[in-house]
């Protein structure tokens, strides 16, 4: 981060009170933002929480207060463990595209390299795609049919590959993919940034070492990138637990695998808004609320073992 | 070949294996939007055949006029186009005024603020939106362009954003403007907020992306064709003609194509924007 903070400026004894501090200057600058994020995001996330502890019956009317009813009919789910399964499943396998992209924008910023915009821009483009329009593309190419990658397993000797979209498994590991090829482009735009940031005297002491180009990657690039990688992979992780769009877009609400296929949000999704059970949906959103916290903290708590801040 | 022509091919050289490894990586990237577009205009058994056939035999442009009868694709459009604008106007006047009195005022309360400010950024949106769907309902907005805009014209991240650009701009400028007579909102708008159009145009260009993709919470208000973004209009296409691939390709290539007009048209800056959004976090 530049140096940005200036903070509070010093006590300067009797000096003035700044015009900028006084009268309703900073209301007039702030309320219009306060208003809007007063009512729809500090009064939902009170709200929720109180849903979460209600019931109203398919006849509408007032919600009742049913205390942890809710929690206990989530944890009861059986279908709870494959979502968490799935959520889990997506997530670590998006991850493994921070890595990918660290190789990529590595190679993409080596000094001399031409075509480097080409590049940049190429790789980039799949994180503009809207995701359900761009989906199509991959659901033909996952077909069981006629799909593409079908017909190369079957050209190389794999007589019955599976039907990708339509066996669970096979359809979050076909859905996981699309969510790499979508991520790379953003991963490679911050860490191209941050990999500029590294002064070219490091590399050139490296050389001159007689370190080889792996090792400089080892021990230059990657260390110094570590904050950008820490950045991807918390932004990663996040967005990962999220898991809606892609999987909607590939699978779908009418395809046969999408039962076992959920993700935690597609669930919510179904629970609040098909189902109509507002109570069981905030209950849902709540669990969704503490993964992700409890998986923030623990990478936050990990980082001091690995990131490198100057 | 001039001398230094060769000279730069054989720097290249070197990098051979790295050029390899980008083009492959490259293509795996580009394929399906080329792909995508083939597929528009090739008839479904051309899409369905074994083995592939990648180029179709004649050119069907009558994919993209079914488009418009099995959807009511310029409406939908439209909707998009108007979210879109609105999110990305609204965000911005919002961000930018909140953004700067978070950085150069002083009142009471300001850090504890923006630190519940930021709190929000850390909670799931899935938190938010049982009780932001009754709140539209109630202001009697569900399926409205207004209904899918409100809680996104609001934006700690891009109020984060700009209250970073403001903090690092000197001090001296505020100091004359006071001085030549500007009152704070003069000070903002003639002299402050002209320096933070590197910033304004990342919230813009995020914005602009999520709002145009985004499927959750257009999905939530909207529930008749007529009332639909494009692309909850795209999900719904799939869902109820799921075997006419031409006619999904067309209508997935239109509902991307201002997104990628509109990158090509300012790419270096639109990788900047997003560069220095993700920095700045």
């Amino acid at each position: 981060m530049t140096t940005t903070t200036t903070g509070r400026a010093a006590p300067t004894g009797k000096r003035r009170r700044s015009p900028m501090s006084v009268g309703a200057w900073p209301l007039l600058f702030i309320g219009p933002l306060l208003l809007g994020v007063l009512v729809f995001y500090y009064y939902p996330i009170i709200s929720n929480l109180w849903t979460s502890f209600t019931a109203t019956n398919a006849f509408g009317g007032d919600p009742k207060f049913v205390g942890v009813d809710n929690y206990v009919d989530l944890l009861n789910r059986p279908d709870l463990p494959s979502a968490l399964v799935n959520t889990l499943f997506y997530t670590a396998v998006v991850l493994l595209g921070v890595p990918l992209s660290v190789v990529i924008a590595a190679m993409i910023e080596l000094p001399g390299l031409k075509g480097r915009t080409i590049y940049r821009v190429l790789f980039f483009m799949p994180y503009l795609a809207m995701p359900v329009a761009i989906a199509q593309v991959w659901r033909i190419f996952f077909n069981g049919n006629f799909g593409i990658l079908n017909q190369g397993l079957k050209a190389i000797g794999i007589a019955e590959p599976p039907y990708w979209l339509s066996t669970p498994g096979f359809a979050m590991l076909a859905v996981a993919f699309f969510g790499i090829w979508s991520s790379i482009g953003f991963n490679v735009i911050i860490l191209s940034a941050g990999l500029k940031g590294i002064s070219p005297e490091l590399y050139e002491a490296a050389s001159l070492d007689g370190a080889s180009a792996w090792r400089q990657f080892r021990t230059v690039t990657v260390p110094l990138l570590t904050p950008s990688i820490f950045f991807l992979t918390i932004m990663t992780a996040i967005g990962g637990f999220q898991l809606f769009d892609g999987l909607y877009a590939m699978l779908g609400p009418g395809n046969p695998a999408i039962n076992q296929s959920r993700s935690l949000v597609y669930l919510f999704y179904n629970e609040a808004f098909v189902q109509q059970n507002k109570g069981g949906g905030a209950a849902i959103a709540m669990f969704i609320v503490l993964l992700v916290g409890i998986a923030t903290a623990i990478q936050f708590w990990g980082q001091k073992k690995w990131v490198h801040y100057e | 070949m001039s001398d230094r022509k060769r000279s730069v091919l054989r720097g290249q050289l070197r990098y051979l294996p790295v050029h390899i490894l980008l083009i492959l990586g490259g293509m795996v990237m580009l394929f399906p939007f080329v792909w995508q577009v083939l597929m528009s205009l090739s008839t479904n058994a051309e899409i369905q055949s074994v083995p592939p056939q990648f180029i179709p035999g004649t050119f069907r442009w009558e994919n993209y006029v079914e488009v418009f009868q099995k959807l009511p694709f310029l409406q939908q459009f439209g909707t998009s186009l108007l979210i879109t604008v609105a999110r990305t106007l609204g965000q911005l006047v919002f961000c930018a005024l909140a953004g700067y009195a978070f950085a150069r005022m002083q009142f009471r309360g300001r850090n504890l603020l923006f630190g519940m400010l930021l709190a929000i950024l850390m909670i799931p949106g899935q938190a938010y939106l049982i009780p932001q769907y009754q709140i539209v309902k109630s202001f009697g907005l569900l399926e409205t362009a207004a209904g899918v805009v409100l809680p996104g014209l609001f934006s700690a991240f891009g109020t984060f954003l700009m209250r970073q650009a403001f903090m690092s701009m000197p001090k001296e400028l505020e100091e004359a403007a006071r001085l030549d007579g500007c009152n704070p909102w003069q000070t903002f708008w003639r002299v402050m907020l002209p320096l933070a159009k590197p910033s304004l145009f990342a919230v813009a260009i995020v914005t602009v992306l999520w709002s145009w993709n985004d499927l959750l919470w257009p999905l939530i208000v909207t529930t008749r064709e007529e009332n639909m973004p494009i692309s909850v209009g795209i999900a719904t296409l799939a869902g109820q003609y799921s075997s006419d691939y031409a006619v999904m390709m067309a209508a997935s290539v239109m509902a991307m194509a201002p997104i990628f007009v509109l990158f090509f048209s300012m790419q270096k800056r639109v990788i900047e924007g997003l560069a220095s959004s993700g920095l700045k976090g």
